[in-house]
């Protein structure tokens, strides 16, 4: 099991790294990025359950944002592929019920049920691919951040930067409390139900004296009730150039249907 | 059971996100009106926890297979509902970011999901009063299990509101229904045993932690917290029917695109000048057979077949043109590093 | 101001459980002074230290720094005025980036952005690590992370700095460097610690601490000259005061080399 903890640690230490890099996308201000992400999703989720070729146009967004920021396809890929299945267990239902035949390619008749499930997929790769991009290009402090700045509660980006923070001094503290565990209990290989409270109730128990220290440590520097940073972020010319291209061509694939047309061009020419 | 962004439409989505950022906001004024500064370090380094102990898995006798921890129920109780909220709605947001869990769409449903029933219903409406004044080991543990259970049931019950009224699955409602409650019966129960377990060792070692959570906001807040729930069933429920409505026909968006769609259609064939032309060509790939599909009554709108194969078409170039893009613009950035 | 800084005046103190854990502690530290607090292992040291800012309040006696009694009413001036730098770094920096670790004192205080950030460069500069401004606190040694905590005390311009067990846990070389760094400044430092040899290097004065008493309060040399008083109080002499046990050459007696 420590394994799988270690794997997510370092899992997350590495988009961090990615999110540390310098790149044209990286340097723009993380609101600007939030925006177009948020304008993104609500493109692709908003097209109807059976559109699969109005939502292709759309992979440009990550693909520009991937060559740009010089992200490694590889990882993120493997990313989408570890959260896949709980969509595709749900959505591999409508290939069986869903069995009218909806397209007829040559000798291979496409029933609705699989032409909605490839787009249950494409949906999924684009918006879960665009919230990774969003983390790798700007870091996550950087996005909780932005969050405050466009308008959420304070005390919420305030708890989510926390909670980052010690995320991984805990997630030290359980691996090498699991590891003790596992050193001394030669068959198992997780704890029994008895033994899990207790790693757990200390774990807890640490996390709390650990609270209490850190409360301490605030208080030590004039800490009153409130935290205060002096980021500023520029939203620039850049910043406005990105936001309104995204957009633009987010509505613009939206709207109509690129790929149809250019099929058409395409049989028209070569026929 | 994390709502995915891929099954949602954007008026569910946008709904739920609606409702969460309502109650976030709520939580978060309630919070600084009696804030013990402490819990500012408290919540974010408990947030911390829950995300490492959902890790810890414990194994489950005679199945082989293991749980863990759900979360809610604990931070409630640690923390007092408010805080609560916050706190899971931090982890699950950490989780949708870095894990992709879900997606950002469906984050405002996921922690309505996953925070609300636990904090606002299963906690103040079942845990306090079943575990009573003292409890005894045995009642505390039926109190954090009833919770957990009906926290859950309420989450995926939510789930498949949500899911069905985006119309992204064949699957009836009735049929997803049971396969999620069903799954989600056994889920709560562990997770209630596992709340439990810990709410007894920390009443072990250090009684007064739990006695403060206890102490906490909610007997002042409970009656707002049963108005705020009852609204939002309310109106998950109304939302749920008036989509379900609404998709019996294509709603506004989707009838102007139409429109548009077929005004360019036709600006196309024009173009073409012979429509006959067009037709004949596409009849010279004899193989494919566009057969037209009739538009079934309730459904969706289908796509017009007589666009599929320069859709498909379409597709595979746009594709290809794509993945250039993003190699070109690769090169160049990297070029420019240098 | 007066020629003392920190007095502690019959500190008494009870944990909730009613462990005593200081009994009648008094001691009166000046300016510039380097002090260090030793002790064996559940002797009083950090809940002394803890009195020195006011997070712990005493049963009986007082604790003046400077000029002023520490109350409710002093507390906020007193805190700016002591820098805690404590055992766990970790436990310390709470901000997400360097920068905003070291700015969180600053900002407390209200002063303006623009001296923020001066002060947090030249604390940064300080340590030795203004290159790490924007790096996470997660992504650093140890011996980084220890030093940005002390980094993020200066950015106060404290005038007394408090510091549990600064050198547990390092490397020789990031011990080294840090007893270097340490030496290097003019503050009043009151130091708790179980590292005696670098007692030698930084303090002139050592009070020794024995269930929650001061046992014994003098000059560094003459404290481990005690081989009794030492032996008394579960400690050891430093390594470099004991012979050495391979070649058997003499112990090194030469005066603490201070800066």
């Amino acid at each position: 099991m420590t394994d799988r903890i270690s794997r997510a640690f370092y899992d997350i230490g590495r988009l961090e790294i990615i999110a540390g890099r310098d790149s044209f996308v990286h340097r723009l201000d993380p609101r600007a990025k939030l925006l177009v992400t948020v304008f993104f999703i609500i493109a692709v989720v908003s097209f109807d359950r059976y559109a699969v070729a109005g939502l292709v146009p759309f992979f440009l967004y990550p693909a520009a944002i991937i060559g740009l920021a010089g992200l490694p396809v590889g990882y993120l890929f493997r990313k989408l592929l570890i959260v896949s299945p709980f969509v595709i267990c749900i959505g591999i239902f409508n290939p069986f019920l869903d069995l009218e035949i909806m397209v007829n390619l040559g000798p291979l008749a496409v029933s609705g049920g699989w032409v909605s499930f490839t787009s249950l997929i494409l949906r999924f790769s684009l918006t879960i691919g665009a919230a990774l991009i969003l983390i790798a290009t700007t870091g996550f402090p950087k996005v909780c951040m932005a969050l405050e700045k466009l308008g959420a509660p304070r005390i919420l980006a305030v708890q989510l930067l926390l909670l980052y923070r010690y995320l991984f001094v805990l997630i030290e503290e359980s691996i090498r409390m699991i590891r003790a565990h596992a050193l001394r209990s030669c068959s198992r290989r997780r704890p029994a139900f008895r033994v899990y409270t207790q790693l757990l109730g200390n774990l807890l128990l640490r996390t709390l004296d650990r609270a209490e220290r850190i409360h301490l440590a605030m208080l030590s520097r004039a800490f009153t009730s409130e935290i205060r940073t002096v980021r500023r972020f520029t939203f620039g010319r850049a910043e406005l150039l990105f936001t309104l291209t995204a957009a633009a061509a987010f509505l613009l694939f939206r709207t109509i249907p690129v790929a149809e047309l250019l099929g058409g061009l395409i049989l028209e020419i070569s026929l | 059971m994390h709502m995915a962004d891929a099954l949602l439409s954007p008026a569910v989505g946008g709904t739920m996100w609606a409702a969460t950022a309502a109650t976030t906001f709520y939580c978060a004024r309630k919070i600084a009106h009696r804030l013990d500064e402490r819990k500012i370090p408290l919540m974010g380094v408990l947030g911390a926890f829950i995300f490492a102990a959902q890790m810890i898995n414990f194994a489950i006798p005679g199945t082989g297979s293991s749980g863990h921890l759900g979360g809610g129920l604990l931070l409630a109780v640690l923390l007092g509902p408010h805080a609560a909220f916050l706190t899971l709605g931090s982890v699950l947001t950490v989780q949708a970011l870095f894990f992709a869990d879900g997606g950002l769409l469906a984050l405002g449903a996921n922690i309505f999901n996953l925070g609300f029933a636990p904090c606002f219903i299963a906690y103040p409406l079942l845990y306090k009063p079943l575990t009573g004044r003292q409890p005894g080991p045995g009642r505390r543990l039926f109190a954090a299990a009833a919770a957990s259970v009906i926290g859950l049931q309420l989450g995926s019950l939510g789930v498949v509101v949500q899911t069905v009224t985006s119309g992204m699955l064949s699957l009836s409602f009735t049929g997803f229904l049971m396969l999620m409650q069903t799954i989600h019966l056994p889920i709560g129960l562990i997770e209630g045993l596992a709340t439990a377990g810990v709410i007894s060792f920390m009443i072990r070692v250090r009684p007064e932690i739990i006695a403060e959570g206890n102490r906490g906001p909610t007997s002042a807040g409970l009656p707002f917290a049963r108005v705020l729930a009852i609204l939002a069933a309310a109106a998950i429920l109304t939302g749920g029917f008036l989509s379900w409505f609404a998709s019996e026909k294509p709603d506004g968006l989707e009838w102007s695109l139409e429109n548009s769609a077929d005004r360019q259609e036709a600006a196309a064939t024009a173009r073409s000048n012979s429509p006959d032309k067009l037709r004949k060509r596409i009849a010279l790939l004899p193989d494919y057979n566009f057969r037209a599909a009739e538009k079934t009554g309730g459904g969706v709108k289908r796509p017009d077949p007589g666009t599929s194969a320069s859709g498909i078409l379409g597709s595979i170039v746009v594709l290809v043109l794509v993945v250039l893009t993003g190699l070109l613009l690769g090169k160049k950035g990297r070029n420019r590093d240098r | 101001m007066s020629h003392h800084i920190v007095e502690a005046r019959d500190l008494e103190f009870t944990y909730p459980d009613r462990t005593p854990a200081l009994q009648k502690v008094s001691f009166k530290i000046h300016h510039g002074e380097s002090v260090a607090v030793v002790g064996a292992n559940g002797a009083g040291k950090s809940t002394l230290l803890l009195h020195l800012n006011g997070y712990l309040t005493p049963s009986a006696g007082q604790v003046r720094i400077g000029d002023y009694p520490l109350t409710r009413e002093t507390l906020r001036e007193v805190r700016r005025t002591v820098g805690m730098v404590f055992h766990d770094p970790d436990d310390q920096l709470f901000m997400s980036t360097v920068f905003d670790d070291v700015a969180f004192g600053p900002l407390n205080l209200n002063l303006p952005a623009e001296e923020v950030a001066a002060r947090v460069d030249k604390a940064l500069a300080t340590v030795g690590l203004s290159d790490l401004r924007e790096r996470p606190p997660h992504r650093l040694s140890s011996g980084q992370k220890r030093r940005v905590a002390i980094a993020s005390v200066l950015s106060m311009s404290p005038d007394i700095l408090v510091m549990d067990e600064p050198t547990s846990g390092l490397d020789p070389r990031a011990r080294r460097q840090l007893i270097e760094l340490l030496a290097g400044f003019k503050h009043s430092k009151i130091i708790a610690t179980h590292d005696l040899d670098m007692v030698v290097d930084i303090c002139e004065r050592t009070i020794v601490m024995h269930d929650g008493r001061i046992r014994a309060d003098g000059p560094t040399p003459e404290i481990f000259a005690d081989a009794e008083l030492l032996e008394s109080c579960r400690l050891e002499k430093p390594l470099r005061m004991q012979g050495c046990p391979v070649c058997g050459s003499a112990p090194d007696h030469r005066p603490p080399t201070i800066g």
